[in-house]
């Protein structure tokens, strides 16, 4: 027996969407920064441009974790047009994003998340972030056989070259 | 910086509360109530309002930062939610050398709150320059 279904298979690496971020500031990238090192102080290559020309990225770059899609996004395009309504917390969430039946179990976790980074980025850099279905695989758990499904993010720079890549994974039993 | 498998990084470490969430909220557009509001947190079941999960993964990179200086690289990392972070825990961000190849070094990190009850678990391979 599987949850995984041949529409579920037949889905994996489906882009589902496009967003465009506006040019990054070196405004947004300090404020990012103070944030996550509060109360403390950042690291100089975060906020101080003459500090930050002096190491090997020749200038402010962004933190890793920086969100340059946080409050409003220069555009956003969905690519799946016959997907189903979300509702909050519904564990199903994933395919009826897809437009097809889930496996309509009732119980889902977030599994973590993997990053592989590229290029760091700098002020003005405008990056795109694409969507798409990961694999699904499953195994017996002491909770009963468990789906792992997989979202995919993957960010570029102005110049097609990779920023990050995330792959998000949702457990559900 | 001369690295070696067993090596401790030295702890990222906050006290957790609201003053941190809010500004992470501010920057990250996270302005979900169970992050920011003791009822929504407890209605969902977690006893009041926790930290975001994105601050904990933040954390990790904060400690590797801070122990390889500027010139380090974070090649990827690898992490798992596995508890919530209470309000008014003391986090710390913590990391051990698992591997060194060359330049590349493989560590294990986590965060754990002050009980020592790890929060994320996980991996990181980061690049050091010689």
């Amino acid at each position: 027996m599987s949850n995984i279904s041949e529409a579920m298979k037949a889905a994996v690496g489906t882009v589902t969407g496009r967003t465009v971020s506006y040019p990054v500031s070196e405004s947004d990238i300090r404020k990012w920064a103070l944030a996550v090192y509060y109360p403390g102080q950042p690291p100089a290559e975060f906020i101080d441009a003459a500090a930050a020309a002096k190491t090997i990225h020749g200038g402010i770059v962004a933190p890793e974790d920086f969100n340059p899609f946080a409050w409003i996004t220069a555009g956003h395009e969905k690519f799946i047009k016959n997907a189903g309504k979300l509702e909050n917390n519904n564990p199903d969430n994933p395919e009826i994003a897809l437009g097809i039946d889930g496996p309509g179990l009732k119980f889902q976790m977030n599994g973590g998340m993997v990053c592989e980074y590229g290029v760091r980025i700098k002020p003005g850099d405008v990056i795109t972030s694409e969507s798409s279905v990961g694999e699904y695989s499953e195994r017996e758990g002491r909770l009963g056989l468990m789906l792992f499904s997989r979202g995919i993010s993957t960010w570029t720079n102005q110049n097609g070259e990779l920023v990050k890549r995330t792959t998000g994974t949702l457990i559900r039993y | 910086m001369n690295v070696n498998v067993g090596d401790v990084v030295p702890s990222f470490v906050r006290q957790t509360e609201f003053a941190n969430w809010n500004r992470y909220a501010a920057v990250n557009d996270e302005f979900v109530p169970i992050h920011m509001d003791d009822e929504a947190g407890a209605a969902a079941g977690n006893g009041g309002a926790f930290g975001m999960g994105n601050l904990q993964w933040a954390y990790l990179h904060n400690m590797l930062r801070d122990w390889m200086g500027p010139n380090g690289t974070i090649l990827t990392m690898e992490v798992q939610f596995r508890s919530i972070n209470h309000k008014n825990q003391i986090v710390s961000a913590k990391g051990v050398v698992t591997a060194v190849d060359g330049d590349v070094v493989t560590l294990e990190v986590w965060t754990e709150q002050q009980e020592g009850t790890k929060l994320a678990p996980g991996t990181a391979t980061v690049r050091i320059p010689a």
